[in-house]
């Protein structure tokens, strides 16, 4: 248990008549950087504030390094970073007031000159916050949640509202914080974010925990490890195609025909094109993308009632 | 984890709290709205009535006072009712709003921290703006100073009481900051009558008088009239403001949300 940063068990949770969370159980080691993914509403900020002592769940346990977040709330806050969604700063607080006031909150802070100037915040120190852009505000508030050098960060919704430079300029700071031994725990939607950044997924839907993978067993599992694509102007039967092992689905992308399927299918699809006489043009092999993977798994594991309102919510590709 | 296990070497609260004090100090000194309303309107208040030659002469009606006099204990509520129902509430629960108490509820300073360091500071901008008013009162309109500074202190220490847990009680049971605007604005406007603004309650008769000696700022006035003129203020007018401050501040505390 000692390798063992956050440990949650039977969480639940329900605001009124709504379940928010439903029975999630988590395990996070020491130094991973652990993504939580799903769709809006599926309960994912609900689960990280009571992991973070935010929120009283209505039954289950959490332990943060071994202690309760709700009883030792006062070690808690020294051992836990968080940059919450949605959350602003007092108006006229300049950044770097912000910077000085949450070192002031901690024993050993960040010196936060530093964290500035990582987060690209070094030339706005003297700007009120209402005045700082969305993405400005964002990495402020990164910067606040890591500031007192916490051994857990939770980050939620992490790169809302970044743009692509400034996205990877954080995705780097994580990274580099992760390699002093710090866990991260990532909220997110953004796919690229946790294909990129975590070592594990936790896909959580409709108030569940469905799958805990790493990004790339999630794809391998979601059978779309492939993608082949390939324009042809001959007939070619389809049916034959779908019938191939492996193979996950096929459909026209428009001029072309997509066959996604497990690692096998490419070769298989070309000597089913081959026997069928076809010559497929521009011939592509990409590797499943956890997009995919995340899609199909939503759709496969979702309370088909519940399913459809979520999936509308997330942008397909 | 047990209360036997020792404790970590935690940053003193003090340097903590002291750090909200300096910041939050600061963004108050850019609300120059809030100050002039605080510090700057009654006394421009008291002046403009003051320029009124009837009102600055002694009237054996009033206790041989004059109108002005009369206004300068009524000014200083003024402050303290602006202070406390107009500026205080819709400042601590746009933070609230914006999610700055929830914020600091993540970090080791307990978000209460910046309640009392805002309390503190709108009532330190009282006390600059009644020590304005005393001194324009004496030095332009000769205004007696209290006879009696004890008990002008403990009336005006009550009222500032009074005030605040009015303005935390009307915080604490407005579910936005636009809702808090208007119940604010109703309770001042109410209270502005009550401490007097319109006519000092020395000047108002019989069942009115007694009516609203029952009120907070009503009392509260009638205390810093009598500790004015050197009586001790009566026990009565002490604890209806001492009351009304007790069941405010229980209601605010009850009632408050923190997100």
């Amino acid at each position: 248990m000692k390798n063992t940063a956050v440990e949650a068990q039977h969480l639940r949770k329900s605001y009124g008549e709504a379940r928010a969370v439903d029975d999630v159980s988590l395990t996070v080691d020491r130094g991973e950087i652990f993504g939580i993914l799903g769709p809006n509403g599926a309960g994912k900020t609900t689960t990280v504030e009571m992991i973070a002592g935010l929120r009283t769940p209505d039954s289950g346990r959490v332990r943060v390094h071994g202690l309760d977040p709700l009883a030792d709330r006062e070690r808690i806050t020294r051992l836990v970073g968080i940059q919450l969604q949605e959350s602003r700063l007092q108006p006229k607080i300049t950044a770097g007031e912000a910077l000085r006031l949450w070192s002031a909150f901690y024993d050993d802070p960040e010196p936060w000159p530093e964290l500035a100037e990582r987060l690209g915040l070094a030339d706005l120190l003297d700007q009120q916050f209402r005045t700082l852009s969305g993405g400005q505000q964002q990495r402020l508030s990164i910067a606040l949640a890591l500031v007192g050098r916490p051994r857990v960060a939770i980050l939620d919704e992490l790169t809302t509202g970044l743009d692509p430079q400034a996205r990877r300029e954080v995705w780097d700071l994580i990274r580099h914080v992760r390699e002093r031994g710090v866990t991260v725990l990532l909220v997110t939607h953004a796919m690229e974010e946790a294909q990129g950044l975590c070592d594990r997924v936790a896909l959580i839907n409709d108030g569940q925990v469905k799958v805990v993978d790493t990004p790339d067993g999630l794809i391998r599992s979601a059978a779309a490890a492939t993608v082949t694509s390939f324009a042809t102007t001959s007939a070619v039967d389809l049916e034959a195609l779908r019938e191939i092992p492996g193979v996950h689905e096929v459909r026209r992308d428009g001029g072309r025909l997509v066959v996604e399927g497990n690692d096998d299918v490419p070769l298989l699809v070309l000597s089913c094109l081959e026997s069928q006489g076809v010559a497929p043009r521009t011939l592509r092999v990409q590797e499943g993308s956890l997009d995919t993977a995340y899609l199909t798994l939503l759709a496969t594991t979702a309370d088909p009632a519940a399913r459809s309102p979520h999936l509308t919510q997330e942008t397909v590709r | 984890m047990t209360a036997h296990t020792p404790t970590a070497p935690f940053a003193p609260k003090g340097r903590a709290t002291l750090a909200i004090l300096r910041a939050e100090t600061r963004l108050f000194t850019r609300e120059l709205g809030a100050l002039f309303y605080i510090l700057l309107f009654p006394v421009v208040l008291l002046s403009i009535l003051g320029a009124i030659p009837s009102f600055r002469e002694d009237s054996p009606d009033l206790g041989g006072l004059s109108v002005v006099d009369l206004y300068v204990p009524v000014t200083i509520l003024l402050s303290m009712i602006m202070a406390a129902l107009m500026t205080m509430p819709s400042t601590v629960l746009a933070y609230r709003e914006a999610g700055v108490l929830r914020r600091l509820r993540t970090t080791p300073i307990r978000p209460a921290s910046i309640l009392v360091v805002q309390m503190l500071l709108h009532a330190l901008t009282v006390a600059g703006s009644s020590l304005l008013l005393l001194t324009v009162g004496r030095l332009v309109f000769g205004t007696p100073l209290p006879e009696s500074w004890p008990g002008y202190l403990g009336a005006y220490v009550l009222a500032l009481v009074a005030s605040f847990s009015l303005g935390a009680a009307i915080t604490a049971v407005s579910p936005s900051a636009r809702i808090a605007a208007v119940l604010g604005s109703l309770a001042f406007f109410g209270s502005m009558f009550t401490a007097g603004v319109y006519l000092p309650v020395q000047a108002m008769d019989g069942l009115l008088r007694r009516i609203v000696e029952l009120t907070p700022l009503g009392a509260a006035s009638e205390a810093l009239n009598a500790a004015m003129l050197g009586a001790l203020p009566e026990v009565r007018d002490l604890l209806v403001v001492a009351t009304w401050a007790a069941v405010l501040s229980l209601v605010s505390v009850r009632f408050f949300r923190w997100e």
